[in-house]
């Protein structure tokens, strides 16, 4: 059995993205201006709004994923949902804590109740740290608790657009910036490296993704080898 | 119909059978809204301005040990087998059970509502919002909770794993609820009557989904 979760094809994705990111440090750094107003804190962005978009890219392949596996019954749907829930919530740590950060100087506050993204964004990372935590579970059934997990995907990604209205209208106000990036209201520089990260983050998301799907599958193999071990010892024992 | 009261009706027995919800969950819910006074010490504009919010936060607590308990049971005693085996629907078992939970918890409500009225002084300006608003609150977190019990029913951990999976799904029906109570005990100046759609379209699809989704693990269950 081969046990490398790369190819030659992967080793290229993977060389690109590298490449991709470099060339986000650099656009991100040296390239683009200050803004106006939020001076060189704006080069926290790059990452930020490509990491927010990632976490919700790979929350919604989880749920739809888990939703095929449902229907189609093949493990490695859920492989698929399995990855890209590990990636998103690692994605949507990162994006709580790069807006914390970017959040100090520019709302003069580490954390905002008030900010519907925001709190949506840890509601989010609450309810797949619970999906994780499920799949972390030792089961005496794995085919019941991956059915579980699959459930409590489903309603996950399903509570997105309720999460986001209900705390939008709870407290009826966002610190967050409309939509400049479909307004084009932001400096060409600035737009371009912002497009980059985008390009760079979703390179990682499949690379990634990739990769954790094979481990996936190797750790189901190695299951399937162990257990056909066991039973053909069983047998050898008791032929004697 | 008649198989989802029927479900209902066992579910209803075993608990007035065993008294574990009137003489433990009920007991906890009261300590809870008065352990809340201590922590506010005392101050009465303060416990009558978040009245809603400890009111909902004791719900949610008593409602994870109502729902622990209630497939304890099950699993326990290997009737989830039985039930699995009988000629009953799925769909039929989860709203049945989702039924006996929402009438258990919409009890709790109303004696936890009384204790919370006398203690923390709040006058009720909207008795039918306070209804409306409580009964789809109520359907809401059974159905969710209905799910979740049944997903959580024979894990080992399940104590630990049933809140971290049940609590984060219900904070839209918990902000709802409370926005909707503000406006019928006139405690924040708010459209509570708006805050229905959300709790309605929740409870809408949490009742559809885990109506079909029940079956799905039920199967699994041992």
């Amino acid at each position: 059995m081969n046990l490398s979760t790369g190819s030659y094809r992967t080793k290229i994705l993977g060389l690109v993205m590298a490449a991709s990111f470099i060339a986000l440090i650099i656009f991100a750094f040296w390239v683009s201006p200050n803004d106006d107003q939020q001076g060189g804190a704006v080069r926290l962005l790059y990452i930020h709004v490509p990491l927010a978009i990632s976490t919700y890219v790979c929350y919604i392949a989880c749920g739809i994923a888990s939703l095929v596996f449902l229907i189609k019954k093949k493990i490695w749907w859920d492989y698929i949902a399995l990855s890209t829930a590990e990636i998103g919530t690692i994605f949507c740590g990162l994006t709580l804590l790069t807006g914390a950060i970017w959040g100090r100087p520019i709302w003069n506050t580490w954390w905002e109740w008030g900010d519907v993204r925001l709190v949506t964004t840890l509601i989010l990372f609450l309810l797949f740290l619970g999906y994780l935590a499920l799949r972390a579970m030792p089961s005496s059934n794995p085919n019941a608790n991956v059915r579980r997990a699959a459930v409590v995907a489903i309603v996950a990604t399903i509570d997105i657009p309720i999460i986001n209205r209900s705390v939008e209208w709870w407290q009826n106000r966002t610190l967050h910036q409309r939509s400049t990036l479909v307004e084009l209201k932001i400096e060409d520089w600035t737009f371009f490296t912002l497009v980059l990260g985008f390009l760079a983050f979703g390179l990682l998301i499949i690379w990634l993704t990739i990769h954790r799907f094979r481990v996936a599958w190797l750790a189901g193999e190695i299951d399937s080898l162990e257990t056909e071990l066991a039973l053909k010892k069983r047998l050898e024992e008791s032929n004697i | 119909m008649k198989q989802i009261w029927q479900v209902c009706l066992k579910d209803l027995k075993v608990e007035l059978r065993s008294r574990i919800v009137i003489f433990q969950v009920l007991p906890f819910a009261v300590l809870t809204i008065i352990l809340f006074a201590f922590a506010f010490e005392a101050d009465r504009a303060a416990l009558r301005d978040y009245a809603p919010g400890l009111f909902w936060v004791t719900v949610l607590l008593a409602t994870f040990l109502f729902v622990l308990r209630s497939f304890s049971i099950e699993v326990e005693a290997g009737a989830i087998q039985s039930l699995r085996l009988s000629a009953v629907k799925p769909q039929y078992i989860f709203f049945g059970k989702a039924l006996a939970l929402f009438i258990g918890m919409f009890i709790l409500e109303v004696i936890l509502g009384v204790a919370t009225f006398f203690l923390y002084d709040v006058s009720v300006e909207s008795p039918s919002l306070l209804i409306v608003s409580a009964i789809l609150t109520t359907a809401a977190i059974a159905s969710a909770a209905t799910l979740y019990g049944i997903l959580s029913a024979n894990l080992k951990a399940r104590e630990t794993i049933l809140p971290l999976l049940m609590l984060p799904v219900l904070i839209p029906v918990f902000l709802g609820a409370i926005r909707a109570f503000d406006d019928a005990l006139g405690a924040v100046a708010v459209n509570g009557w708006a805050w229905l759609s959300v709790l309605g379209v929740f409870a809408f699809i949490y009742a559809v989904f885990g109506s079909f989704a029940f079956g799905e693990i039920l199967e699994e269950v041992e």
